[in-house]
């Protein structure tokens, strides 16, 4: 294979998983590094880096249209990043003395975990009394519902702190968003509305993943050569789908895509635990 | 400053802010996220086309990993071997400027709770930014 049809299927792969990510809301950059680990026998490393600038481009992409919206909570997103970036410099390290199958072993667990976690979300949990601690780092906000602005009161500030320490940790390990761990934060500790805590999430992953990226590229894990076909190609499957579905989302894509995820969990768990990887 | 939580009559809290208002705020982060990602992937399909044209036809060797050469692993070996119009230094400066992007977007928040006065949030953003800098930093050489 020469670099250049290398470069045109690596593009076209990315494309799907960025597409797909938009379609389904599941984000695609949970997929780039099985994709070229499995499908292309790409190092892990090198995957790790490519996967991390994608994911630095799609969400910082779909972060500008939403904090227009008006979704986007900043003040949680400021206060939680200090969480997600110490947590990033420290999987960015964890990630340079950790063998690459026992990496891949938990890149396969995290992608079973996110899998289960959009096939049943937990029900939304707004709360009407305000906590304290909320108050002071003045959190507390509103978000544009069906009819008309609606309030929310933040919760359980410490709790979420150390979950989005956790996701930090994983992204800058793995070079992925983590999406499903922050809205586990953010949805279920904190009670943040759907909406809110899904593009806030998205508004930090930028940062969180800019923070482990400085480390991946002195490592030299960063490949100029990987890199062009993934960023470009997940950035375009993001605006393609961003634009053929804004607000409906098909269920039966969803289904088959946390499928796929499932799927790609399991073989890079065999894979860690053989050695292939 | 507005007290949350305490709804005593219709939002005049957001008056007394300085300069710019929140959603104010949020045009500019925003529009600055989309002017970043445009200018970087610009870079990154230029880079992208002079690599492809030269190197092409060659095999690609990525599955056993050696790492990047040392000029494409700091700022200052990516600019000047950018400058010399190399196909990969060009792609990863296209990657540097992604990278630097959210960097610039907690960068302008600190200049926007600066404005507001806001100084729990000042020291909030400095830390974030200064934690971002330490790891780029890690680029100087």
């Amino acid at each position: 294979m020469t670099i250049l049809l290398f470069s045109l299927l690596v593009a076209l792969g990315s494309f799907t998983a960025g597409l797909l990510g938009a379609l389904t809301g599941l984000g695609g950059g949970v997929v780039i590094v099985p994709l070229l680990t499995l499908g292309f026998g790409i190092d892990f490393r090198y995957a790790v880096g490519a996967s991390l600038v994608a994911v630095i481009a799609t969400s910082s992409g779909a972060a500008a249209a939403y904090v227009r919206e008006g979704y986007t909570n900043v003040r949680v997103g400021m206060l939680l990043e200090m969480a997600t970036t110490v947590g990033a410099l420290l999987g960015a390290y964890l990630a340079g003395v950790v063998a690459t199958s026992a990496l891949a072993i938990v890149f396969g667990l995290v992608l079973i975990y996110s899998a289960y976690a959009s096939s049943r979300p937990g029900p939304e949990r707004l709360v009407s009394t305000p906590d304290p601690l909320a108050q002071r780092l003045r959190l507390d906000d509103s978000f544009p519902s069906l009819t008309g602005e609606q309030a929310y009161h933040v919760q359980r500030v410490p709790l979420g702190f150390a979950l989005m320490t956790a996701a930090g940790t994983l992204s800058g390990l793995l070079g992925i968003g983590s999406g499903a761990v922050k809205v586990l934060a953010m949805d279920q500790a904190m009670c943040l509305p759907f909406k809110v805590s899904t593009t806030t999430s998205n508004f930090m992953i930028g940062v969180t993943a800019a923070a482990s990226a400085g480390v991946y590229l002195s490592r030299g894990y960063i490949d100029p050569g990987l890199a062009m076909p993934v960023v470009l190609g997940v950035l375009g499957g993001a605006m393609l789908g961003a634009r053929i579905l804004t607000r409906t989302r098909s269920t039966r894509l969803r289904t088959l895509f946390v499928l796929v995820i499932l799927a790609l969990g399991a073989e890079m768990i065999y894979n860690g635990a053989t050695g292939r990887i | 400053m507005a007290q949350p939580g305490a709804s005593e009559s219709p939002p005049p809290a957001q008056a007394p802010h300085r300069g710019w208002t929140e959603h104010e705020v949020e045009l500019l982060l925003g529009r600055l996220l989309q002017v970043g990602v445009a200018i970087s992937a610009a870079v990154v399909l230029a880079g992208g086309a002079v690599y492809l044209v030269r190197h092409g036809g060659a095999g690609p060797h990525y599955g056993r990993f050696v790492g990047e050469p040392a000029e494409l692993r700091s700022v200052t070996g990516i600019l000047h071997a950018a400058a010399a119009g190399r196909g990969r230094a060009v792609i990863q400066l296209g990657l540097l400027l992604l990278i630097a992007t959210p960097v610039a977007r907690v960068a302008f928040s600190l200049f926007a709770f600066l404005r507001e006065r806001d100084r729990a949030y000042v020291l909030i953003t400095s830390f974030v930014l200064a934690l971002l800098l330490v790891s780029l930093a890690g680029l100087g050489g």
